[in-house]
């Protein structure tokens, strides 16, 4: 990965940057468990209780995890057979310029990555109108974040089929409070989580509009495990969200036992007085993502 | 205790697992996942059985990246397997005596399990990288235009699963849900 250089006032990030972080952050994610997740996991297996009910198969799953990781380091081979879609969030600082064709070298950064790592071609060209495959894994699914932290970043997830399908938007009354949005993740959870390989990592994104809550929801996933709530409400509320999940007792790959996930990381944005927006995208037990520090004309 | 199973075997041999069990399998396994499920439907409509002698076989819901690390397959794990109930009930009729995936299947799936003496076994997701340890050798069968998705004959060893509906209709997932609440 790259080190973070201070950009000078008015740097110009290139597409050329850009495609090679993306091309980088993708052949590192194929085969690396997040270390974060990895840390989390290695507590989850010293906490874990064998004699509880389910608890030696629960602890046999995260043995396999924890080696399952091991094994795609060594080996350099992809931890999941699902390299997933390539998400990607730019997001700049005021002290940077992001040209109008900043994603213009991405596409191909990701064909080349998915080739060169022997990954799995994951996309169809058209959802409704023609699911043949791209066969490069293109296009990866863009966003810009203009934001007041100096300097910029490249954000990259490579997500799975799985977990992404086993995440929903519900757009509650405001009536429903805060116990509404924990039924819809604890719903969601119950309902789904067999699908989305447990242990989870949460992500909920609260507020905003129909359209962006998902968003919230999603860069809740890129928080380090055991990294800084949004502040100490927020901290207080995912704790609690945490524990009643862990009640669920669905556990690692959902053959029952604990832990069913691991972190529960919330977002929450102002909203229209009507409204009470929830999103909830989970993460899987093979957590992918990178950030890498980009700087304006040095790479 | 894992139970050794030796793939493909008849029914009688699974009869006696149950859900929860533990398996290693070994022998063939048949990766099929959503565009494979529609064109073996359309076989099985158009001809009366299944094509590529896979009666009597085992599926493996499961699209694998390609060779890498001296291996056959870089990686390979279970898809989710709700996706395939559509068609899975027709395809244990039709001679399928077992399928591996992850998660929670329909209440028709597990009656086609009981009423056919077929078995669902999962597979845990996210460890792909070590299942494909398990795997000594990867033949395309037939439909290479799907990619990942084609039909592929698989030979495992010790290939670690637990069975999730057993030929009774126990539900490994269902129990773990029920428990749970």
């Amino acid at each position: 990965m790259h080190e973070p250089t201070a950009p000078a006032r008015g740097a110009t990030l290139s597409p050329e940057s850009i495609g090679q972080a993306v091309y980088d952050a993708i052949r590192h994610c194929a085969v690396t468990l997040r270390p974060d997740y990895r840390e989390a996991l290695e507590e989850a297996r010293t906490a874990a209780d064998d004699d509880s009910p389910h608890g030696a198969r629960a602890a046999r799953v995260l043995g396999q995890i924890a080696e399952n990781a091991r094994i795609g380091a060594a080996d350099q081979v992809p931890i999941c057979q699902d390299t997933g879609t390539v998400w990607a969030c730019l997001e700049a600082g005021p002290d940077m310029m992001v040209p109008g064709d900043a994603f213009r070298l991405v596409d191909d950064a990701v064909a080349r990555a998915y080739r060169d790592g022997a990954l799995r071609m994951s996309v169809v060209r058209d959802a409704l109108l023609d699911r043949a495959n791209t066969n490069t894994n293109a296009p990866a699914f863009c966003e810009v974040r203009l934001v007041p932290e100096p300097g910029a970043r490249l954000h990259v997830l490579l997500k799975g089929g799985g977990s992404d399908n086993a995440s929903r938007v519900v757009m509650l009354a405001p009536g429903a409070g805060p116990e509404g949005v924990i039924d819809v993740v604890l719903d969601c959870v119950r309902e789904k989580a067999a699908n989305a390989c447990p242990p989870l990592v949460v992500g909920v994104g609260v507020g905003s509009t129909f359209d962006k809550v998902a968003g919230l929801a999603k860069h809740a996933l890129l928080r380090p495990v055991g990294g800084q709530p949004q502040s100490a409400k927020a901290a207080f509320f995912e704790d609690a969200l945490l524990e009643r999940i862990n009640a669920l007792g669905i556990g690692p790959a959902a053959l029952g036992g604990t832990p069913t996930a691991l972190a529960v990381h919330v977002e929450t944005a102002p909203c229209h007085i009507a409204a009470l927006p929830v999103a909830v995208n989970l993460g899987c037990c093979a957590m992918r993502s990178a950030t890498i520090e980009l700087s304006g004309g040095a790479l | 205790m894992s139970l050794r199973i030796e793939l493909p075997c008849p029914r009688a041999a699974l009869a006696a697992l149950e859900a929860g069990d533990e398996v290693l399998l070994s022998g063939a396994l048949y990766t099929m996942r959503d565009a494979g499920h529609q064109r073996a439907l359309e076989c099985l409509g158009r001809e009366g059985e299944l094509p590529f002698g896979l009666a009597g076989q085992a599926l493996f819901y499961a699209g694998p990246t390609p060779p890498a690390a001296g291996r056959p397959l870089g990686s390979v794990g279970p898809t989710t397997a709700s996706r395939m109930d559509f068609a899975t009930p027709a395809l244990m009729e039709a001679g399928i005596v077992a399928c591996i995936g992850k998660g929670k299947r329909a209440p028709e799936v597990v009656r086609a399990c009981q009423s056919t003496g077929s078995v669902y076994l999962a597979a845990v997701g996210g460890i792909a990288a070590l299942l494909a340890r398990h795997v000594t050798a990867s033949e395309l069968v037939a439909w290479e235009d799907l990619g990942t998705e084609a039909l592929r004959r698989l030979t495992v060893e010790d290939l670690p699963a637990y069975v999730a509906i057993d030929a009774a209709g126990r539900d490994l997932y269902r129990a773990v849900e029920e428990g749970a609440l």
